[in-house]
């Protein structure tokens, strides 16, 4: 990311046709990069208002304004402060570590496929939590760290597999793809044999919800953002040059084991976090690469991927509270449902490129 | 038939010869529970181009990368001016040694500038900076492998001479004083090696690059090379000036073919020409 300001200080004094050649094509994917990061940034802004001040209960601009400086607004206040601020806020901080998490683990494993809700480390945080609510009876904290210990076991396993020499990518992400698979069957079976009340319970906390979010659980992931996010971004600067193999990275003086571990451990924070809290909202750390990527091409996007998880993740929450009147559709409904489009749009632009070459 | 090697590739006496700053010393390299590289020792000629050739599966695409610090050696050891290559910092590696392996991955819609650019990686502090030197090495690869006009292209677009080059300027803004090629020649057309070679070739008579290449075309490998080193089985048959160690002799005991030997009247370096696979 530092590159970007490489032409600028460089082409200074004297100005060389060639060194002109070089600040005209750093110009192009510079611009479009700013653009997009606004462009999104300002989407963001414009989805948590329409979230937070249209439900089903409305509230005006002015009204919110007073309500956050501390007015009491009979109807909206309780509205906007304990229900659609906190939902909305909740998607935001969520939305952007499943998006930066997914990113970062498609980049390292240089697999489209490979972000962590196929890899089997949200899936070990939900056969973790559901093993809590249905074997345990465990409501609230001791389910959150439930949800946490089975996504540190799952990475743990994943990690296993980073080192060594050649193809650690295809073995993390074959070890992935069947942890996934298996623990998959164990929530199945846990379903099964759970009575009707704890399948209930279990089913809305699988299918991801921003139902209920509290603010000391804002605060909780807002510090996991606060602190992991810069990290992976630091860590995520590193990602083009393994991106070119891990022969030549390692060649190129990267440590390729230590970063890997590095982005992994990062990556299973922020969706531990996330998936504790909201359950594993289905797709987002899986859209939210590709997509970025195609925003922004040949970088690894990290940074745009938090962006348009938060986005997704929101405007998500806001379809499924109002598609449906009268039911509040499970936000991890709507993403879900995004993500088979999305798999194909994925496979159709991809073959088209490899056609026009 | 005796192949002379030519006055301008004639060895420099060996009092006058600088030191090696890459030296094997009976390196033992493998993968799991197979050798490889069996024992092959090898002082590296400062400044000069050297080429490694034998048959498939020889060992020396293996001896590249435990030369490059990619494999640690099972048994002796890689010196690098002297240390040994695997106690050094990686990045301190990476400021001194270029390794071009066979087949890097092109990541999906990177420009070639932006690939040129991550070559400067291990020259970079923490904050990685953009500096004046980073600039000038980036923009003095992309001349040199005549990709400046092209700079702003997605790579995948590319074929596959430019993609060669591109992967070239990155090693070459890397800017190594020692570069080991593994096969950069692989899958190019006749016309597009010749380009390449001449590229690596003059890094080494202008520049005085130290450079190592893997290569499995012998006639190119004894047009190309100052110092030619011979493999099979996982060790050096012959090493020496290509006009001393390609002999049918040393052809036949290296790639298991009986073949005529002649002189190229305009290089004087050796052509082989095979006659049949011998048994």
């Amino acid at each position: 990311m530092s590159l970007a300001t490489a032409g600028a200080t460089a082409a200074g004094t004297d100005v060389h046709p060639a060194q002109e050649a070089l600040s005209r094509a750093r110009r192009g994917p510079r611009r479009r990069r700013a653009l997009v990061v606004g462009v999104l940034v300002l989407l963001l802004v414009g989805l948590v208002l329409v979230r937070a001040l249209l439900g089903d209960y409305r509230i005006s601009f002015p009204d919110a304004v007073r309500i956050l400086g501390g007015t009491d607004i009979p109807g909206a206040s309780f509205v906007l402060m304990e229900s659609t601020l906190p939902r909305a806020v909740m998607a935001v901080l969520a939305g952007a570590a499943f998006g930066a998490a997914g990113g970062a683990f498609q980049v390292m494993l240089r697999n489209p496929l490979a972000s962590p809700d196929i890899l089997g480390v949200t899936v070990g945080a939900s056969a973790a939590a559901v093993a809590a609510l249905v074997l345990g009876g465990l409501r609230g904290t001791p389910v959150t760290l439930a949800a946490l210990a089975g996504a540190v076991a799952v990475a743990a396993l994943l990690l296993g597999q980073a080192g060594g020499h050649g193809a650690a990518t295809g073995r993390m992400v074959l070890v992935g793809v069947a942890l996934a698979a298996g623990l998959l069957a164990v929530i199945q079976w846990l379903l099964v044999r759970a009575s009707i009340y704890q399948a209930q319970d279990a089913l809305v906390w699988l299918s991801g919800s921003l139902n209920s979010v509290t603010w000391a659980e804002i605060l909780r992931m807002l510090v996991v953002d606060a602190v992991l996010l810069p990290v992976l971004l630091v860590l995520s600067g590193r990602l083009p040059v393994l991106g070119l193999g891990d022969d030549l990275a390692a060649a190129l003086g990267v440590h390729v084991l230590r970063l890997r571990v590095g982005v992994t451990v990062t990556v299973v924070g922020l969706v531990a976090a996330a998936t504790a809290v909201v359950g594993p909202v289905a797709f987002v750390g899986f859209l939210s690469g590709p997509i970025a990527r195609r925003l922004v091409p040949g970088r690894p996007a990290v940074g745009v991927a938090a962006l348009v998880g938060a986005v997704v993740v929101v405007a998500a929450d806001y379809a499924a509270a109002t598609a449906v009147p009268g039911t509040a559709l499970p936000v991890g409904v709507v993403t879900g449902a995004l993500g088979a489009p999305v798999i194909l749009w994925m496979l159709r632009s991809r073959s088209s490129t490899q056609e026009s070459r | 038939m005796t192949a002379t090697a030519p006055a301008a590739r004639a060895d420099v006496p060996a009092a006058g010869r600088p030191p090696a700053r890459l030296v094997a010393d009976t390196v033992s390299l493998g993968y799991d529970d197979r050798v490889v590289v069996d024992g092959v020792s090898l002082e590296v000629p400062t400044g000069r181009t050297t080429v490694v050739v034998g048959p498939n599966g020889c060992g020396k695409s293996t001896l590249l990368r435990g030369l490059g610090r990619l494999l640690r050696p099972r048994g002796g050891t890689v010196l690098l001016d002297g240390d040994e290559i695997g106690a050094l910092p990686t990045r301190e590696v990476a400021r001194r040694l270029g390794l071009l392996p066979q087949q890097p991955v092109v990541p999906e819609g990177v420009g070639v500038l932006e690939l040129v650019e991550r070559g400067r990686y291990p020259h970079q502090g923490i904050f990685r900076s953009w500096t004046r030197a980073d600039e000038e090495a980036v923009l003095a690869a992309l001349e040199r492998t005549d990709l400046v006009d092209l700079a702003g292209v997605p790579v995948d677009s590319l074929s596959g001479g430019q993609r060669q080059r591109v992967w070239l300027a990155m090693v070459l803004a890397q800017a190594t004083p020692v570069l080991l090629l593994d096969e950069p020649t692989s899958f190019l057309d006749l016309a597009h090696q010749l380009d390449v070679l001449d590229l690596v070739r003059g890094l080494c008579d202008d520049a005085g690059t130290t450079v190592v290449m893997v290569l499995h075309d012998l006639a190119m490998a004894a047009r190309y090379a100052d110092h030619l080193v011979a493999m099979r089985g996982g060790r050096v048959v012959a090493e020496g000036p290509p006009g001393e160690v390609v002999t049918p002799e040393v052809v036949e005991q290296v790639f298991g073919v009986s073949a005529h030997v002649l002189t190229d009247p305009d290089t004087g370096t050796p052509v082989v020409i095979p006659r049949r696979r011998s048994t």
